[in-house]
């Protein structure tokens, strides 16, 4: 029987791809391995095998250190045919999107990546990805026999998980170590912001005439109790950091609900807010097209609407 | 030091409109890749600090037509030579085709020392080309480049992770993907322009790297390609900014948005 395998650096997004990864091995007739890289691993066992797990691989191998992405390339590559996978489900992080295609050259693969849905359709796995810069998205069917999937992070809603059984294999794996070396790794600068688990978000854009004036759009997240984000337009005047930028080049997000504040409405931006639960937008060009992806549109200068929105909002 | 840098033409996305949930493609011009830009500054910057270096941009494409002016255009930013991979067969091709073909191409060109890429095609934005090029090379690679120092035999590479910002550093030769807070490509001056034409530009086809059509046949089947629906409620709110401000509150409170 043939195997799903899911790797992830991340625990949190490897779990989410086990669970999902159980449910299309059911419906494939396919087991479900993970694998996971690094000292005590095996530890966590538990958890994958109680989101769908069968087998957990591990490898405590010194090549792996610093997660280097040839050798772990080349690790997952040894995993896939000591397990028999067919199919391996990798998240889409920058770290696993460098990674999948790798893989998948190394198997002789078809690869997808920035995955937004995978759905069984007759039989075959049918992924979803935007194309043409986030104007269209585009159903992929991969016609070779090995498949590797790289899938945004937060695409599946971790619900009532089937536990598999979860035993530990150590890997037999063959490693040298690469020949990049990691010199340094330091925390990224400014607030940490992670704006793929932000319930509510406000996006700021061009319509800031200055980069003093984006304060309006700060304290008004501030009062609505919302991330920063901005469009990539912004990050690029360096008013916002790039984790702030929203957008085919940087988050998709899924908040409950998005305001978007003197933006626009380009697809390189909207491709990452389109899944938002509410919108609402605040434009002076009433053709924006902004207003079109809009639950609630004010047609208005935002430096008289923001002021007045966390007027309001205070007096709640 | 040899840079080789590949970019490649897209649609020019700005202008695709949709009808119908169908892109319409007719009339879009041609336009080089942005993150493509942000690879070629930074090669012409190494060249440039590195000395006695030059720079190759390479490119793959089904037309000459389609690609004759990125091509122009990076001549112009300053790359001293072009190889161009032209063949038909390139037209439906994948991700994986297009890196079996540049893979080949570098082995036909024969010393490289970097290889440049954007980290994202500006249409299909995969980043899947780079790191399946540096598979096929047997190289090492680096992602998400914001610095690129080269010294001794390697490089130093800064770059930019979800969460950190890593250093690396490599021997060569080595696969490099930049993304664009690296540097603001320059444009090139009329001057350059009118001397681009003159540069070495080199024209292949499949069969002369030796590959045949069947090696960039596709293995990814588009089943559909449509913009998304969405079902937006599109209330405007009107009046003066005070009462669209409390439409709005009032519309978050209904909405259960405020007020949990």
């Amino acid at each position: 029987m043939a195997d799903i395998l899911v790797y992830s650096e991340k625990q949190a997004a490897a779990l989410e791809l086990v669970f999902k990864g159980k449910e299309l091995g059911t419906a494939l007739g396919m087991g479900l391995s993970a694998a996971a890289f690094g000292p005590a691993v095996a530890d966590s066992a538990g958890a994958f095998g109680a989101h769908g797990a069968d087998r957990l691989f591990v490898s405590e191998d010194p090549a792996l250190e610093g997660l280097s992405v040839d050798v772990v390339a080349e690790a997952l590559a040894q995993v896939a045919r000591e397990a028999g996978a067919t199919m391996v489900l990798i998240a889409s992080t920058r770290r696993g999107k460098e990674l999948a295609p790798r893989l998948a050259q190394k198997l002789g693969a078809g690869c997808v990546t920035d995955v937004s849905s995978l759905v069984l359709t007759d039989g075959s796995l049918v992924a979803s990805r935007y194309a043409f810069g986030g104007n269209t998205v585009a159903r992929e069917n991969l016609t070779t026999e090995l498949k590797v999937f790289a899938v945004m992070p937060k695409t599946f809603e971790i619900d009532g998980p089937v536990a598999g059984a979860g035993a530990v294999v150590q890997a037999a794996l063959t490693l040298q170590p690469s020949a990049a070396k990691m010199v340094s790794r330091r925390p990224k600068e400014g607030d940490a912001v992670n704006l793929d688990a932000a319930e509510r978000i406000l996006g700021v854009g061009r319509g800031f005439a200055k980069r003093d004036d984006v304060g309006l759009g700060e304290e008004l997240a501030a009062v609505l109790g919302a991330e920063l984000a901005c469009t990539k337009g912004l990050s690029d005047f360096g008013w916002l950091p790039e984790d702030r930028v929203i957008g085919l080049s940087g988050a998709k997000t899924k908040p409950d609900f998005y305001l978007a504040v003197g933006v626009s409405g380009q697809i390189q931006h909207t491709v990452g807010i389109s899944s938002a639960k509410l919108i609402a937008a605040i434009n002076t060009d009433k053709d924006a097209p902004i207003f079109q992806l809009a639950d609630y549109g004010i047609v208005g200068d935002l430096y008289e609407v923001l002021p007045a929105l966390v007027e309001k909002l205070k007096a709640l | 030091m040899d840079i080789v840098v590949s970019v490649k033409t897209n649609l020019d996305l700005q202008m695709i409109r949709i009808k119908n949930r169908e892109p319409v493609l007719e009339a879009i011009p041609y336009k080089t890749g942005d993150l493509d830009k942000n690879a070629v500054e930074a090669a012409l910057q190494l060249r440039d600090a590195v000395g006695d270096s030059k720079v190759i941009a390479l490119t793959v494409a089904e037309s000459n037509r389609k690609v004759r002016e990125t091509i122009k255009e990076v001549l112009a930013m300053g790359a001293d030579e072009a190889v161009l991979i032209v063949d038909p067969a390139l037209e439906s091709t994948d991700q994986a085709g297009v890196a079996r073909t540049l893979a080949a191409a570098l082995q036909k060109i024969g010393s490289y020392d970097l290889v440049l890429f954007g980290e994202g095609s500006s249409d299909d934005y995969s980043g899947q080309v780079g790191p399946r090029v540096a598979e096929l090379l047997g190289v090492p690679q680096i992602g998400y480049a914001r610095k690129i120092t080269a010294g001794g035999a390697g490089v130093l590479v800064e770059r930019s992770m979800d969460e950190f910002i890593e250093t690396l550093e490599a021997p060569l030769p080595a696969v490099l993907t930049v993304v664009s807070e690296i540097n603001e490509p320059r444009i090139p001056s009329l001057m350059n322009i009118m001397k681009a034409g003159k540069k070495p530009t080199e024209e292949w086809s499949l069969a002369d790297l030796g590959l045949d059509p069947a090696a960039v046949a596709s293995s990814c089947e588009t089943l559909s390609n449509l913009a998304e629906e969405q079902d937006r409620k599109h209330v405007m709110l009107e009046g003066g900014a005070v009462d669209q401000a409390a439409g709005l509150v009032n519309a978050l409170l209904k909405e259960g948005i405020l007020g949990r």
